[in-house]
C-alpha cells in the first residue's frame, strides 16, 4: 500500500468516512470555497483619502519611507532625489513592468530585467496595497519578476493611491477580478526585512531589503 | 530528531541551574508577550477572530482526508507534485531523492519544524547534499554542532549576544563583533552566497490553501522568499492538518498569527506560492514538490486530542508558560516546547516516551487563554495525564500510594482517623516553626521551598468546635 493511501486510510477509519457523510464533506467542500466568507474585520475607513492615511501611517509603522507624487511621470525624478539624499548609486534594476518610464531623464541608469546580486537598488510597481497592515502586495509575471523586491539593499515600490484596498481580502477579490488565476507567486511585503533572532532586539535587513521607500502616486 | 523526553526532570533541574540560560530567559521573557498584548489590541473582535479561526481549521480537520485530496487536485493541476510521508525516514527518503534526480549538491532552508521531526539535515549530508539554514537563528544553531532549537519562532532564545559573537567569530575567522546589527549583517553576506548557489529549497508551510494548491509561507527575514525564487528546486515539508480552505481565510489567521507570534501586526514577509515557474518567467522554481506529512499526526484525527490538530505553531502559549519561561525549551527533550510540545512529543513519540511532559505544567490556563486558535491546553494535558494512569505508565509507588488514598477516602472513619494522625506528625515535623524545610515522604515537594505546617488540628475537628460554640 502506498504511503498516500495509508495515510487517507487512517483518516478515514478515524473520521468513520461512507459514502454517506463523504457526500456531505464534498458539499461542505464546495459550499466553503464558493462561499469564501470573511471572517470578523477590524474597521478600516474605506473612503479614499481616509484609506490613504490609513496606509500611510501604518507603513510607516513597518520602517518604511514614504513620498508622494502627482503623477506617475514625477515619480523618477522622485527617487532620483531620496537616491541623492540617501548617497544611494543613481544605478538601478526596475521592473520590465516599468521599463517605458523616463528614467535617464531623472538621471537614474535604469536596467529593466531580474535582479541581481550586485543590484544595490531596486525599484517595482505593485499589484495593490493593504490599507489595514500597510502592506504592499506584489504579483509576479514575466514583467514583475520576484527577485527585484527581494535582492537589493534599497527596494523602491510606486503605489498608486487608487490601488489602496482596505484589507487582505479586498486584494484578493482584486487579483481575482484582474488575474483570473493566481500567479506563481504572490507576495505580502510590510517594511524592510528584519530579525530579531540574536536576545529579541530587531535589527532591519535581514536577507532583504535594508530599507522599503514608497511612492505613492496620487492620481494614476 | 531522537527523543530526549524521557530525561525532562534530568534536564530541567541542569537548565535551572545554568546560570547563562536563566539570564537568557529573563531577558527574554516579556518581550512577546507585552508585545502581543498591544497588538491583538488593534483587532476590534480579537475574541470573535479566534472564534472564526478555531472554526476555519475545525472545518477542515473535520473532513481531513476530503481536503487532502482537494488540496491534492489544485495543487497538481498547477504543476506541483504531491508526495506523502508516513515518518521521517520517508520524509528523508524523498527529499534525498528529490536531490538526486535533479542534480542537486546544495539545499538552502527556511524554516522547517517537520526537518527537525526528521532529522533532515543529518539524512542530506549522508547523502552529500549540503544543507544550509538560512533563518538566522537556525543558521547559528547549525553552525553551533547542529543543536536543537528551543523555540518554534526564536530557536535560539535561549543563547546571548556574547554567545553568538564567540560562535561567529570562531566559525567565520571574522574579527569578533558585539553589535547585533553587525552579527546579522555578518550572517547575511556569509548566506547570501549560499541562497545564489543552492539548486534546492526546502521550506516549511505555514498554510496549504485547498482552493488555490497554495503554500502560504510567513517569514520576517525574507530566506523565506530567497529559497522558493532562487533555486531550481523548491520542496515543501508540512504536516497533514496544514490545509485551509480559502485565501479569505488566510487573511483572518493572519490576524492572528503574527501578533500571537511576535506581537507583529503582520510578518514582513508573506508569500503565497502557487506551482511552477511559467517559460516567460526568469525565476521562480522549476520543480516544486509538496510532502505531506504524517508522523503521528493522523492517528490523533477524530480522538481526544483532535483539537490539538488546530495549532498553528505560534508559540504564544510557551511564551506565557511560567515553566517554559522557566527551564527554556530544550528540556522538554523533542521539537516542540512548552504546553503545545508537551502534548504533541506524548502523541507523535509516545506517552511512554514522555512521562514527565504533561506534568510540566500547572495547569494555570494562561496558554489556554493566549491561544489563538482556542485549543484547550490543560484540558488536553489533563488528559495525558489520565490516560498514563490508565494505561499503568506511573511509578509503581505513586499508583500505589494513590490506591491507598482512594480506599482510605472511601470510608469516612478510617479517613478521619488518617487524618488526625497525618496533621499532627507533619506538626510534630515542624517542631514549632510555621512550615517545613524537608518532607520526609515526599521530599520533591520540599525542594525549592518549605512545606507550610499544620497547625495541629483537622478541619473536621476545627468545624465541630466552631458549631459547638455556636
Amino acid at each position: 500500500m502506498s504511503s498516500r493511501e495509508d495515510i487517507l486510510g487512517r483518516v478515514r477509519a478515524r473520521l468513520k468516512r461512507n459514502e454517506a457523510n463523504a457526500v456531505i464533506g464534498r458539499a461542505d467542500i464546495n459550499a466553503a470555497l464558493t462561499a469564501r466568507a470573511h471572517g470578523p474585520r477590524p474597521a478600516v475607513p474605506t473612503e479614499k483619502s481616509a484609506l490613504a492615511g490609513r496606509f500611510r501611517e501604518k507603513s510607516t509603522a513597518q520602517s518604511s519611507t514614504l513620498d508622494s507624487v502627482a503623477t506617475i511621470t514625477d515619480a523618477p525624478a522622485a527617487i532620483a532625489r531620496y537616491l541623492t539624499e540617501l548617497k544611494l548609486p543613481l544605478h538601478a534594476v526596475v521592473s520590465p513592468s516599468l521599463a517605458r518610464q523616463n528614467w535617464q531623464g531623472a538621471g537614474i541608469k535604469a536596467a529593466a530585467r531580474g535582479a541581481q546580486d550586485t543590484d544595490l537598488v531596486g525599484i517595482t510597481d505593485c499589484f495593490c496595497a493593504i490599507a489595514e497592515t500597510g502592506t504592499l502586495m506584489l504579483c509576479s509575471a514575466p514583467d514583475r519578476p520576484a527577485t527585484v523586491s527581494l535582492l537589493p539593499e534599497t527596494h523602491i515600490a510606486l503605489v498608486p493611491a487608487s490601488r489602496i484596498v482596505p484589507g487582505m481580502e479586498d486584494a484578493w477579490a482584486l487579483a481575482r477580478a484582474e488575474l483570473g488565476t493566481l500567479p506563481r507567486a504572490v507576495n505580502f511585503i510590510s517594511g524592510p526585512s528584519r530579525t530579531g533572532d540574536i536576545e529579541q532586539t530587531i535589527v532591519l535587513g535581514a536577507h532583504g531589503p535594508y530599507r522599503v521607500h514608497l511612492v505613492m502616486i496620487e492620481d494614476l | 530528531m531522537e527523543t530526549r523526553a524521557r530525561h525532562f526532570k534530568a534536564n530541567a533541574a541542569a537548565a535551572l541551574a545554568n546560570p547563562v540560560l536563566q539570564a537568557n530567559l529573563k531577558t527574554s521573557k516579556s518581550k512577546f508577550v507585552d508585545k502581543r498584548a498591544i497588538a491583538i489590541q488593534e483587532l476590534d473582535d480579537f475574541e470573535g477572530t479566534r472564534e472564526a479561526a478555531k472554526n476555519i481549521r475545525d472545518r477542515v480537520l473535520n473532513n481531513l482526508d476530503l481536503w487532502l485530496e482537494k488540496f491534492e487536485e489544485t495543487a497538481t493541476a498547477r504543476g506541483a507534485t504531491v508526495l506523502w510521508a508516513k515518518d521521517s525516514a520517508e520524509i528523508c527518503r524523498h527529499v534525498v531523492d528529490i536531490g538526486r534526480r535533479h542534480n542537486v549538491k546544495k539545499a538552502a532552508k527556511s524554516k522547517s519544524m517537520l526537518s527537525e521531526e526528521a532529522s533532515l539535515n543529518r539524512a542530506l549530508e549522508a547523502a552529500g547534499i549540503q544543507p544550509v539554514e538560512t533563518d538566522l537563528g537556525e543558521y547559528i544553531l547549525q553552525i553551533n554542532d547542529n543543536e536543537a532549537p528551543s523555540h518554534i519562532i526564536a530557536p535560539v532564545v535561549h543563547k546571548s549576544l556574547d554567545e553568538v559573537a564567540d560562535l561567529f567569530h570562531a566559525t567565520h575567522k571574522t574579527p569578533r563583533k558585539t553589535e547585533i546589527s553587525a552579527l546579522t549583517r555578518e550572517a547575511r553576506e556569509v548566506l547570501r552566497p549560499h541562497f545564489l548557489s543552492a539548486d534546492m529549497g526546502i521550506s516549511g508551510g505555514n498554510f496549504l490553501v485547498a482552493e488555490t494548491g497554495s503554500v502560504a509561507l510567513v517569514t520576517n527575514e525574507g530566506n523565506g522568499r530567497m529559497v522558493t525564487t532562487l533555486p531550481r528546486v523548491h520542496v515543501v515539508i508540512t504536516g497533514i492538518e496544514k490545509v485551509i480552505p480559502t485565501l479569505e481565510d488566510l487573511a483572518l489567521l493572519m490576524r492572528l498569527l503574527p501578533r500571537s507570534a511576535t506581537g507583529q501586526s503582520i510578518s514582513n514577509y508573506v508569500s503565497v506560492l502557487t506551482g511552477v515557474k511559467q517559460p516567460e518567467e526568469s525565476d521562480g522554481p522549476e520543480h516544486l514538490y509538496f510532502i505531506l506529512v504524517d508522523n503521528g499526526r493522523a492517528d490523533v484525527v477524530g480522538s481526544e486530542f483532535h483539537d490539538m490538530l488546530r495549532c498553528i505553531r505560534c508559540g504564544a502559549c510557551m511564551n506565557h508558560c511560567p515553566v517554559y519561561q522557566t527551564i527554556g525549551g530544550h528540556a522538554y527533550g523533542w521539537v516542540y516546547p512548552g504546553p503545545m510540545g508537551a502534548i504533541l512529543t506524548p502523541l507523535y513519540t509516545g506517552l511512554e516516551n514522555a512521562i514527565d511532559l504533561p506534568h510540566a505544567s500547572t495547569l494555570c490556563n494562561q496558554c489556554g487563554v493566549v491561544c489563538p486558535v482556542k485549543i484547550p491546553l490543560p484540558e488536553l494535558l489533563r488528559k495525558l495525564r489520565e490516560k498514563q494512569v490508565d494505561g499503568n505508565l506511573r511509578p509503581l509507588f505513586e499508583r500505589l500510594a494513590l490506591k491507598a488514598w482512594a480506599w482510605v477516602a472511601g470510608y469516612p472513619m478510617l479517613y478521619g482517623m488518617a487524618t488526625w494522625f497525618g496533621v499532627r506528625y507533619l506538626k510534630w515535623l515542624a517542631d514549632g516553626k510555621s512550615s517545613i524545610p524537608i518532607l520526609g515522604a515526599a521530599p520533591e515537594w520540599s525542594v525549592g521551598r518549605n512545606f507550610p505546617a499544620p497547625e495541629g488540628k483537622t478541619f473536621r475537628e476545627m468545624y465541630a468546635k466552631k458549631k459547638g460554640k455556636q
